[in-house]
């Protein structure tokens, strides 16, 4: 059975969700083979064996992640040109996304973004235009490179036998050209990935100001949620650019979606409209936000907010 | 420091968007059509660097006919001069084609920087600056925040989960712009009748040394198998707020197990 190789997102060492999700997936299509770059990397192995790797394909150099994208492309394609594998995996985020897309140019292959399945003979179901289309498709020439969402699939432990296959390659000096000279944590925090998270819990410009995102960080908080901004609120400066869901945003599908203080717009609904479930806070009836919701309460949210997290808080305690 | 502005033309995004039921890809007759906003941002910030460091901005499109007016806007905004691909045989281009296509016509204008958005509105694959970054083989600065230009030097803010990196590179070098560096100018009076008289030029396939059969539905690297429109979602419950409406939705949360 031919491999297929994903590529893992870590964060020194610390195996994402979305990966274990994409090795899950990875057993339904060959043999799932990790391809893991960067500082770090030999500790993710363990983790990537109990989730299906039966190979692990390792880089253990910091060049991986101080230049952007193109050394893990050309790590691929290094990879690609001995294991021969169907497919290539990557998760749908920004970097899976760069790196796919320059591996698809240097191994002339066709690349598919943004699937949220992947079938056996690889056709990738893809939901687009806010969710009002599904789409089937499928590479038709090379390896296909497939960009996989993140909450696709729920990862499943299968221990494999994670054979570490240590790659050296050597990086272009086009690859290195692009450097990362520092990086800048501007919030930590144990709140969940927005992208990754099983609950999202949105503010929009109905939260009146910055000041106000309290509210929604202690309903988040207490319900394990990550938190989420329409662009008015992302626009507005009340809360940072990378929380901002919808068409030029992030696209987010949780198990959960609550949208406060947010109208509905077409480009929000882009990013949010596959949620399993929506329910909405607004004090407006006739916002279209309620056209999507299984639940929505017309109200201030500055009463019902507090209330709601007040509730939960006692039933989870 | 001259600049290559990559812009699409993309249907309006408040407009519901639809695929063709023959061919399977995008209506764009069904909506009106404008500049991928994005792009505005990336032609903003070409003329910002071009105020304050010299140079020219030219904006590259490929399109269909109509995408002529596309470039026109950019022109009215302050870009100097429009390279426009258009060609029949470009019709179903998919991403990799189109960065095929894109590379041969912005390589020969030997541009210190080409600036992308980091997405198109319509396809929202977010991978045209990565691909043409590898083909032009070009430093790749993508997904920026802030872009600083000193000297041959370029630095930009890369947005992470959690804050930033900045990330340099020496000219000539690619970067990618996401909203929050800017606001683009509209254009102005003067700007939209200077526009008439920029020059553009309009190059077909083979202007372009792109061989046809890469390009286009044919020579499309990936394919749509088949399509179907989803149902709406259907409404739900709303309630009206008494004083107890957050306790009612806590009430369904946890009867849903969703909390
Ligand atoms: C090309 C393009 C891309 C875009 N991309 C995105 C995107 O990625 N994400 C995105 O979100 N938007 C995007 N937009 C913007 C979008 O069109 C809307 O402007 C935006 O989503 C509105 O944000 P909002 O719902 O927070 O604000 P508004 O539309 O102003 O809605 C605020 C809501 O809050 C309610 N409200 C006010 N006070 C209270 C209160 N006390 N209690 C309860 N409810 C209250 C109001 O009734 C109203 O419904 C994009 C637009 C364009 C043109
Ligand atoms: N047909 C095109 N002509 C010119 N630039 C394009 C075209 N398609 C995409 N781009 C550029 O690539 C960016 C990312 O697009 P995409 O990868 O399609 O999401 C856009 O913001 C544009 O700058």
């Amino acid at each position: 059975m031919a491999e297929i190789l994903v590529l893992v997102d870590h964060v020194e060492g610390t195996v994402k969700k979305v990966t274990l999700e994409l090795l899950t997936l990875a057993r339904s299509l060959g043999e799932p083979a990790a391809v893991v770059a960067g500082r770090g990397a030999a500790t993710a192995a363990p983790t990537l064996a109990e989730y299906g790797a039966t190979t692990v394909y390792l880089a253990d150099d910091p060049a991986y992640d101080d230049h952007p994208a193109a050394p893990k492309a050309e790590l691929l394609a290094a990879v690609v040109a001995r294991s021969a594998p169907a497919a290539v995996l990557v998760a749908a985020g920004v970097e899976g996304k760069e790196v796919g897309a320059r591996l698809a140019v240097k191994i002339g292959s066709g690349i598919i973004t943004d699937a949220i399945d992947v079938s056996p003979e690889l056709v990738a179901t893809q939901s687009v235009f806010g969710g009002s289309t599904v789409v089937h498709s499928r590479v038709s020439r090379g390896v296909p490179v497939i960009a996989v969402r993140p909450n696709s699939t729920a990862p499943v432990a299968a221990p494999a036998a994670g054979t570490i296959v240590e790659v050296a390659v050597e990086l272009s000096a086009a690859a290195r050209a692009a450097r990362v000279v520092e990086r800048v944590v501007q919030e930590k925090g144990a709140r969940p990935e927005l992208t990754e998270a099983a609950i999202v819990v949105s503010g929009g410009r109905g939260l009146g100001g910055p000041e106000n995102f309290a509210l929604i960080e202690r309903l988040a908080d207490t319900i394990g949620a990550a938190v989420g901004a329409s662009r008015a609120a992302t626009d507005a400066g009340w809360y940072p650019h990378q929380h901002q869901v919808g068409q030029t945003g992030k696209t987010v599908s949780p198990q959960l979606y609550v949208a406060t203080g947010i109208s509905g717009a077409i480009q929000h609904r882009a990013g949010m409209q596959t949620s399993k479930t929506i329910v909405a806070i607004n004090k407006d009836p006739e916002a279209p936000i309620f056209e999507l919701v299984d639940f929505g309460v017309v109200g201030d949210l500055f009463q019902v907010v507090p209330q709601l997290t007040e509730k939960l808080a006692k039933h989870r305690s | 420091m001259n600049i290559v502005v990559c812009i699409k033309q993309v249907p309006d995004s408040w407009a519901e968007k639809k695929l063709r039921a023959g061919d399977s890809t995008l209506d764009r007759d069904s909506a009106d059509a404008v500049l991928n906003e994005l792009d505005e941002y990336a032609i903003e910030e070409a003329l910002q660097l071009t105020e304050a460091h010299g140079g020219e901005v030219t904006v590259v499109c490929m399109g269909p006919e109509k995408a002529a007016e596309t470039v026109r806007k950019a022109l009215s905004m302050g870009a100097h001069k429009g390279v426009h691909l258009s060609d029949p045989a470009l019709h179903g281009s998919d991403a990799v084609a189109t960065s095929e296509a894109l590379a041969a016509v912005i390589a020969p204008l030997g541009a210190d920087l080409v600036i992308l958005g980091s997405e198109s509105t319509d396809a929202r694959m977010a991978v045209l600056p990565s691909m043409l970054a590898e083909r032009l083989g070009l430093p790749q600065l993508t997904f920026a925040g802030k872009v600083v230009v000193e000297g041959t030097t370029v630095r930009i803010q890369r947005l992470t989960e959690d804050g930033y990196h900045v990330v340099e590179a020496s000219t000539p070098a690619l970067v990618s712009v996401v909203e929050k560096i800017n606001e683009p100018r509209y254009p102005s009076f003067k700007g939209i009748m200077a526009a008439k008289k920029k020059p553009v030029s309009t190059l077909t396939l083979a202007q372009a040394g792109v061989p046809a059969g890469q390009v286009g539905l044919p020579g499309a690297w990936s394919e749509v198998v088949d399509f179907a429109v989803r149902p709406p979602r259907q409404a739900g419950t709303v309630i009206t707020d008494d004083g107890d409406g957050g306790t009612k939705l806590a009430e369904f949360l946890v009867g849903q197990k969703l909390v």
